[in-house]
């Protein structure tokens, strides 16, 4: 038995021990957000905050979260008003958007660190993130733009 | 315009049944906490004039989905042109995923369709036909409303929703109009407005499907749960066509939450309570293959295979004039050979697909791109009748042909029906890698002759590879052409007098399938490099040298002009830094890139910005054509700068991102992309990004290098300096 915070509620699971996060989080939480793209760290689609880092629950071994807290796209904001989430909203970010929740959680965990990044930090933080449908463009200037609201107050 | 327009029987194929008093489809909506599950069918005040729209009293107007959504903004896109006759008020449009049903057929031919994604036709394909939904809808609302006011219907108008009798002031709401719409005769042609007169096409209108793709509610068919559910997760034979020989699952069957073995025709599936212990039963699982008879196949032996079939004559795809004879004669000739690797398509979201097979009927969840081939299949395997087995299209986590192919619902179809439960098969993503459907290897000779006043006057193109259509539609073949293999090579938009264009058909056991912009991924590769090669030989700017050969081809060269006119072509760089440039057409749209690139000592390639020009044709949503320009110019160029699936013993070397890599944040370049304003007929939109990224790039790399890349993926190996 496991028990750790996800999205601010606490969380009991029994399951085969090693189990990565991420399926814990899908399979036995129904928190479907978070992505399976590669199972080996590669493409960042499962990316979530535990204890306000960025990483690969496809590689996290569900003990390795024990009484620890962990968030997911669905406890980001609770009415999609993370400035993240307004910003990619604002410029139509997604295409297919299997990807996007986590970019936009690999994107938080940046914002969080570094409240301004530039582009060199934005490579930095954001490359072990694939979007097939190529849409880092707008991924960068929605992050651009999400900081420049954080910065005239918005959260 | 503002003529009326006849309907067709094929525009709204049930028109006949909807106008004989009510007509229900079997619609079938996400409900809650990811539970699919059965809503009721339409009721009396529900407002159906056509295959395509539902208004019920709330004012609601449900836009039935045809297509399905992979990232290319058909959710928003088709509801647009929808709305746009229909004078909707955009807040009350609902988009919805449509069953698999005849009305929604795409008509390849007169006598061939399908319901489909692909081919970049969702907009051209419905452009017309979506029109014509909604001025249908719209007059028939006015009717109603004209018939309830005792007034001429042509005294009442038709704005934001609502139906207005001017004279009078009176309005009525849509919704309220319903009840009184369903009654009134379906017009037997109705009357497009000017294109002046547009709303909503042609402006950015915001996408529906981003919030639910920002907050992780958005439902791919990964995500889907229905009750009582299993999960399942497959192992095909590592060569292609091989079979399962024998297995002890002794191991797997002690793996807590494993429900079962199944033997599947493709391979073997382990299923499970959920994935995870449904991937250590596989990988517990003791496997004997029986290989088969490609074994020994490597990309090694199938490019010597093609490397000799090019030297016979294949089928002729395109004859102008005598190009072997002037090849012979000619002062000058420039010949080369360029070759592609296998490319897999790598969707982030890996095949999944979740099967409900009872003895009267079978549901299906699928992130699919065929719902017509998902319900034929599903009807083969369970032996029911296609009528009872009902396609439920969810979000597609990528396509790019990928999800035209059904062998991911053969799977989970074949195991419920083992297991007499509801499961979701899901793929890992080695098995996604290694068994898809590639886009085809080529080998290409290319010759050009050139006279002694340095005019290019033949050109012969011989193409060496494997066929999709003779795997996927084999009457499509004629005379032994698969027009997705010349597509791009055949239709070059160069005047040339002498033209010789053929292909030699050589199938090799690797599948082979549509990979986004198809024959035209390659061969604008190949036909916009060599093109630059006989600017080079011949001492021309490779711009000024394609404008003079585009005489006939004026919306290439509109498009050509645009990009270099903006990324400032003939204008100095920064140091280091080169340009390259190519024009293509597919799927009806006009595209041109330059790229300016940098190479470093090592060989490494940099590429800085690409400038796109754009023309196809009449156009819904700008913002999408932006999106999907930039997206095609990744997939290009992640194609171009990294792209190769090789084979060994038969087999994919390739498993996974580590080894297949994707283009990442740190080399993406800027992209500018400029839109041609045109009243031509719309052109598709998700491919036609593509074809011209990679010769833009080499085009650039000889401009810095000197060295010409004919063989993909670009290689730091072969452009380190000396």
């Amino acid at each position: 038995m496991i028990t750790f915070i996800v999205n601010g509620k606490e969380q009991t699971v029994e399951v085969i021990p090693g189990t990565p996060l991420l399926w814990v989080l899908r399979d036995n939480l129904g928190l479907t957000g978070t992505k399976f793209g590669c199972g080996m760290a590669q493409c960042g689609a499962c990316t979530v905050h535990v204890d306000g880092n960025a990483i690969r629950s496809c590689i996290t071994p569900i003990e390795a979260v024990s009484g620890k807290k962990v968030t997911t796209i669905e406890g980001l904001s609770q009415d999609t008003g993370h400035p993240l989430q307004k910003a990619w909203i604002a410029q139509d970010v997604p295409q297919c958007g299997y990807c996007q929740s986590g970019q936009i959680m690999a994107a938080a965990a940046l914002l969080a660190q570094n409240p301004n990044p530039t582009d060199a930090d934005i490579d930095e933080a954001m490359s072990g993130n694939i979007c097939r449908c190529g849409t880092y463009q707008r991924i960068r200037s929605a992050i651009h733009q999400a900081a420049k609201m954080m910065k005239e107050g918005g959260r | 315009m503002n003529q009326p327009t006849g309907i067709t029987r094929r525009d709204f194929f049930k028109v006949g049944l909807v106008a004989g008093g009510g007509w229900v489809l079997g619609f079938y909506l996400p409900r809650g906490e990811g539970v699919w599950s059965e809503a009721a069918t339409e009721s009396a005040t529900t407002f159906a004039p056509n295959a395509w729209i539902r208004i019920t009293p709330d004012g609601t107007v449900t836009v039935m989905l045809h297509k399905s959504e992979m990232g290319q903004g058909i959710m928003t896109s088709l509801p647009m042109l929808v709305a746009e006759e229909l004078e909707a008020d955009w807040k009350t449009i609902r988009p919805e995923f449509a069953p698999a049903d005849e009305a929604y057929f795409t008509w390849i031919t007169p006598t061939f369709g399908a319901q489909f994604t692909g081919g970049s036709r969702s907009i051209r394909g419905s452009w017309e036909t979506l029109l014509k939904a909604g001025a249908v809808a719209r007059e028939m609302l006015i009717a109603a409303a004209a018939e309830t006011w005792g007034v001429e219907a042509k005294t009442c108008r038709a704005e934001n929703g609502e139906v207005t009798h001017p004279a009078s002031g009176k309005r009525a709401s849509y919704g309220s109009l319903v009840s009184k719409a369903a009654t009134v005769p379906v017009p037997k042609e109705v009357t497009l407005k000017d294109p002046k007169d547009y709303k909503f096409i042609g402006k950015r209108m915001p996408r529906v499907d981003t919030v639910s793709k920002v907050n992780g509610s958005a439902e791919f068919g990964i995500d889907v749960k229905v009750p009582g559910m299993l999960v399942a997760t497959v192992l095909r034979c590592p060569v292609f066509g091989g079979k399962l020989a024998g297995y002890d699952d002794s191991k797997t069957k002690t793996i807590p939450g494993v429900k079962q073995v199944v033997p599947i025709s493709s391979g073997i599936a382990v299923v499970a309570g959920g994935y995870w212990p449904a991937k250590l039963g596989l990988e517990a699982l003791q496997v004997q293959w029986d290989e088969g008879e490609h074994a020994q196949l490597s990309s090694e032996k199938i490019r010597e295979e093609f490397k000799k079939a090019s030297e016979q004559a294949g089928a002729v795809a395109r004859r102008e004039g005598d190009a072997l004879h002037m090849l012979a004669v000619v002062g000058k000739t420039v010949e080369a050979v360029y070759e592609v690797p296998f490319l897999a398509h790598a969707t982030m979201e890996p095949m999944n697909c979740t099967a409900h097979v009872r003895e009267d009927g079978c549901d299906i969840w699928a992130p699919t791109q065929a719902q017509t081939g998902t319900q034929q299949t599903a009807a083969k395997i369970t032996g029911l009748p296609a009528e009872s087995i009902r396609v439920h299209t969810t979000l597609l986590g990528g396509g790019f042909g990928r999800r035209f192919e059904i062998d991911f619902v053969a799977d989970a179809v074949e195991i419920s029906k083992a297991v007499k439960a509801p499961v979701k098969v899901i793929w890992s993503r080695e098995e996604d890698m290694r068994h898809g459907f590639y886009r085809p290897a080529t080998y290409n000779v290319l010759k050009a002759g050139i006279d002694g006043k340095g005019n290019l006057v033949a050109w012969t193109h011989r193409i060496v590879g494997p066929s999709i259509l003779s795997r996927v539609f084999p009457d499509r073949i004629k005379d032994g052409i698969d027009n997705s293999s010349v597509e791009g090579a055949a239709n070059i938009p160069y005047s040339i007098p002498h033209m010789y264009v053929d292909y030699v058909m050589k199938n090799t056991g690797v599948p082979v399938g549509f990979w986004r912009s198809v024959g035209s991924s390659q061969n604008a590769f190949i036909t916009e490099s060599f093109i630059d090669e006989i600017a080079a030989a011949v001492g021309k700017d490779p711009y000024e040298f394609r404008l003079e050969l585009l005489t006939k081809a004026p919306r290439h060269k509109r498009v050509l002009e645009l990009a270099a006119s903006k990324a400032g072509w003939g204008q100095p760089l920064p140091e280091g830094r080169y340009r390259g440039i190519a024009v293509a057409e597919s799927f009806g749209s006009f595209v041109a890139e330059v790229a300016e690139v940098s190479v470093d000592k090592g060989g490494q390639v940099r590429v800085h910005r690409v400038v796109c020009a754009v023309d196809c044709g009449k156009y819904v949503n700008p913002d999408t054509i932006e999106a999907q320009m930039q997206g095609g110019i990744v997939y290009g160029l992640t194609a171009a700068l990294k792209g190769e699936i090789t084979i060994e013993n038969g087999r994919v070397k390739q498993s996974n991102f580590h080894d297949y890599e994707m283009l990442r944040m740190e080399e993406m370049p800027v992209i500018e992309v400029y839109l041609v304003e045109s009243q031509e007929a719309p052109g598709g939109i998700g491919e036609p990004g593509v074809p011209p990224i990679a010769p833009a790039v080499t085009n650039a790399i000889f401009a810095a290098t000197g060295k010409r890349i004919r063989k993909l993926p670009i290689r730091a190996e072969d452009l380190k300096k000396a």
